[in-house]
Order: structure tokens, then sequence, then C-alpha cells
């Protein structure tokens, strides 16, 4: 998976889950600053994903995914 | 089937997300034979993914305990999967930001009275709603967090919980009648979604690790689950308006 791949599949996500235009999604975008997800969205974006992607993504790792760019980075990674 | 719960049919309210103390007794209720039925709140499409992740997919039926039509219509909703109710597990609890991590002496009656109406009435609300589905030997068990002394930052909540501490015990009474028992189980910090909102939930961390004569494991919601699975089945048939502890022995040490 390219990490354009993966951007596309999360913005599909993002729409769904919580309602985000796609053309605001880019990498250095922020979850919760700049898309306004809330928490219980993340979490809903984490577990479609898991689902979308094939991967696992701990708890602990959310906190760290910050930016649609930290998010792919970790898909890209655990799906490798 | 075998198992504990072999043939048992239960309802589960309370399921967010994997680390919801509900998705723990659910799956084990099912690994025990059980047929469980979910509610979920609010985030339906979030609870129905959650609930595909069970050993067995279970199906999921809206139900906000605070509305009307919700409880009115929930015997019939559930009948559509299930013939009766063995048990009911209630997990549900909310109080507004204002309630709690210190503000005790702040919160507003509006916002104590949200958090009463869904943590300790819904307990009375969900049990009533179920009964036309339940008959003797039929259990219920909801979700404590020790209120018998005052802890940091868990304020109105830690009254909604006394609250429900007497609920049990009164629809323990008015209950028996019908061979249904109510029991509670109050369980140590684990870090559920419902944790997470709860400002300074770390203060509990640190000292239940430590006090807990048996320890305390913050992320494991396994053996809270076992003491839901052991009062919904048939091993306690002589027990209602009880609380049982799992919490590594902590409310049993002073210090």
């Amino acid at each position: 998976m390219t990490r354009e791949e993966i951007q596309n599949g999360l913005s599909e996500i993002l729409e769904e889950v919580a309602g985000v235009n796609p053309d605001d999604v880019s990498e250095e975008k922020s979850f919760t600053e700049d898309l306004e997800v809330d928490s219980l969205s993340m979490v809903e974006v984490v577990v479609a994903a898991e689902e979308k992607f094939g991967v696992k993504i701990p708890d602990d790792a959310v906190q760290d995914l910050r930016t649609v760019g930290d998010a792919i980075t970790f898909i890209e990674k655990a799906a490798a | 089937m075998s198992g504990l719960l072999a043939g048992k049919r239960l309802l589960v309210t309370g399921v967010i997300t994997e680390a919801s103390i509900a998705f723990s007794v659910a799956k084990l209720a099912q690994n025990e034979g059980a047929t469980v039925v979910l509610t979920g709140f609010g985030r339906m499409s979030l609870v129905e993914r959650v609930a595909k992740r069970l050993p067995k997919p279970a199906p999921v039926i809206e139900l906000d305990v605070t509305n009307t039509e919700h409880l009115e219509s929930l015997a019939s909703r559930v009948s559509e999967h299930v013939d009766g109710l063995d048990g009911v597990v209630h997990s549900i609890a909310f109080a507004p930001q204002s309630c709690l991590g210190g503000g005790f002496l702040t919160a507003p009656w509006e916002d104590v009275a949200t958090a009463l109406h869904i943590s300790t009435y819904s307990f009375k609300s969900l049990a009533t709603a179920c009964l036309p589905l339940m008959g003797r030997g039929g259990a219920i068990v909801g979700l404590d967090f020790d209120a018998q002394q005052a802890w940091p930052v868990y304020d109105w909540m830690g009254v909604a919980k006394a609250g429900l501490e007497s609920a049990s015990r009164y629809l323990a009474r008015d209950l028996g009648p019908r061979g249904i028992r109510v029991n509670l189980v109050a369980a140590g910090p684990l870090r559920t979604m419902a944790a997470k909102s709860i400002p300074g939930f770390e203060r509990f961390e640190e000292t239940w690790t430590a006090r807990a004569p048996l320890g305390w494991n913050l992320t494991d919601s396994e053996p809270v689950a076992r003491a839901c699975l052991a009062l919904l089945s048939d091993w306690f048939p002589a027990t209602t308006g009880e609380i049982i502890h799992v919490d590594g022995g902590f409310h049993a040490i002073g210090a």
C-alpha cells in the first residue's frame, strides 16, 4: 500500500465516521485540532482503520497519532 | 452447548469499545454458552463495529436509558432476537464534566440530575423494562464503584454510585418475590472509555495497584467480567442485594 492509498482510505473513514470533508484531509492535519474529530469519533476511526487495513492499532499507540501523516506512517509500518 | 451460562439469554448494556467491561462480559458469556444481545447508545455505528469482534457477532439494540419510548419498546425489540431473558447486565454511567474532577461544590443541579438519571435511576428503569421477559431464576447485575467513602475527583459520580448501591437493594427487595436476583460488582479502576473521561483518574491508579493485596491490573477487565458471569449463573441462587468487590482486595485495606 502506498501512502496515498492509505490516505484515501483514511479520508473515506473520516468522512463516514466524523463527517470530515475529504478535501480537508492532508498529512499535516491534526485529527483533533484541524479536523475536529472528537475522542469517541477517533475511537471509531481507529476501529474502522483496523478493519480496512487489516492492522492492530493499540490504545497506547493511538495517543501518538496526532496528525493524518502519523496515522499513515503507523499503518504503513504495521501492514508491512 | 456446555459452559457456566449454557442456554442463558443475556442482555448486555454498555459496550462502546473492546476495553469496555461490558465487552468482556459479553465475550466471556458467549464462550460459556450464553446467547448475548447488546444495547448501544449514541454512537451506534461504533457499537456495531465492536459487536462484530465478539466470538459470535451479537445484535445491537439502541437504548438511551433516559428515553421513555426506548424503554417502553425494549422488551419487544429484545424479543425479536431471543424469546426471553435470563440475565441483564447494567454497565451504564455518565456525568457531565462539571460533576467530576473536583467540581463537587460547584456542579449545578441540572448536571447532577443528569448523572443520577443515567447512572442511578437507569438501574431501576432497565430492570423494569426487561421484567416482561424475565422469570424465576433470572439475574440482574450492575457495575459499581465502591461508594462507601469519598474519593479524589469522582465527586457526583460517587454520589450516583452510592445511590446505585441503595437502588440495588430496593430492587432486590421488590424483585425477590419473582425469583429474580439483583447484585452489583464493585470493580477496581479500569482504563475504559469511561475512565478516560474522568480528569485525574490516574490518582486512583497508583494507590490501587500499591494497596490491593492481590495487586491490580488496570487494563484487564476479565476478573470483573468473571464475577458478573458468576452472579448471572446458577451458582449464587440465594444471593441478592449483594455487592461483590472485584478490586484486588483494596476495599479491605486501610492504608
